[in-house]
């Protein structure tokens, strides 16, 4: 679920000409506040930052990625992503999307103390967990993350994911099993939150459309 | 960062953290933090950057979490002392990129 066995499959068949890179420590987070995916940084010719993290597809938006970015980011924004990109290739730091170091700054992801809490307690977690496996020890450093810092989705998901993989009996012989987002005919959770919960709490009219448990029909 | 111990030097601070210990405090690019004086002190450091730290008496380990000064991610715009491995393990630094505009996008294949 981290490391370049992992990616290797995707990077190799994208078959891409650019550098593809591996963050198995939530590097990208702890330095520029990558929380979830996908998130596009600008950097200049000089390696200063001209737009930081922001939810983004570099793709043309089809349908499946339609329904993505609604949940990731401003649809507008979204769909003028690749002209936005175009016009700083073209007119550098005279674009009118490249920002000054100030508002690269202050457009960053907020950060307070509750944030470093929670990627201290993530990486314990991570560091345990490789350690023990699925300890009640790793669970309530996992917990601690997700109430912390309830819309990183990144936590959550490795956390549902070791979860998956410890049930599996680490047998994934198709990568799949290691996608669990909440829990499965009545089994056990040792989570605070899953995914049905999230998108209640945080979608309620999608989570509604989904009917998703929970969920309030309208 | 994890830690066994508090007392690391600063060369293993600046090494998990990128912050660079110098005579004028803990530094990233233009920005300098202040330190108090009498050597390093990974405690003091963390409270001065506004890094949490969290322990776990089993088996004795401690997580320092990431910056937080000005309550934002970024404490500066510059970029260069960003490194990853590639798929090989081979450190890419974005400096060897120097003169090109880069897109860096985040994904994960889940």
């Amino acid at each position: 679920m981290a490391g370049p066995e992992v990616a290797r499959p995707f990077v190799e068949a994208a078959a891409s000409s650019h550098p593809s890179l591996i963050d198995r420590t939530h590097y990208m987070d702890a330095r520029f506040g990558v929380t979830n995916i996908p998130q596009v940084i600008w950097i200049d010719e000089n390696s200063t930052i001209v737009r930081p993290p922001e939810p983004a597809s570099p793709m043309p938006v089809g349908a499946a990625a339609l329904q993505m970015v609604q949940l990731v980011g401003r649809m507008e924004e979204r769909e003028h992503y690749v002209a936005m990109v175009k016009d700083w290739v073209d007119n550098g730091s005279d674009s009118r999307y490249a920002l000054s170091p100030d508002q690269v700054m202050a457009r960053s992801q907020a950060r307070p103390p509750a944030i470093s809490e929670a990627a201290a307690h993530f990486e314990l977690a991570q560091h345990l967990w490789r350690r023990e496996g699925l300890s009640d020890k790793v669970v309530a450093h996992f917990n601690a993350a997700h109430e912390l810092q309830p819309d990183n989705i990144t936590y959550k998901r490795q956390a549902y994911s070791a979860l998956a993989v410890s049930r599996s009996g680490d047998q994934d012989p198709d990568g799949w099993t290691r996608f669990r987002q909440a829990p499965q005919g009545g089994e056990d959770w040792p989570f605070i939150s899953d995914f049905n919960k999230d998108m209640v709490r945080f979608q309620p009219e999608l989570a509604a459309r989904l009917k998703l448990p929970g969920a309030e029909s309208k | 960062m994890i830690v066994d111990r508090l007392d690391i030097g600063a060369e293993e601070f600046q090494q998990a953290t990128g912050w660079e210990i110098k005579p004028e405090g803990a530094c990233r690019a233009e920005v300098c933090v202040p330190l108090p004086d009498g050597g390093f002190d990974l405690s003091a450091a963390a409270h001065r950057l506004g890094m949490a730290v969290v322990s776990e008496p089993s088996p004795g380990l401690w997580a320092v979490g990431p910056e937080t000064l000005g309550g934002r991610a970024l404490a500066t715009a510059d970029a260069s002392d960003f490194r990853l491995p590639d798929l090989d393990g081979n450190e890419f630094p974005i400096t060897s990129l120097r003169g090109h505009k880069v897109l860096l996008v985040a994904w994960a294949p889940y």
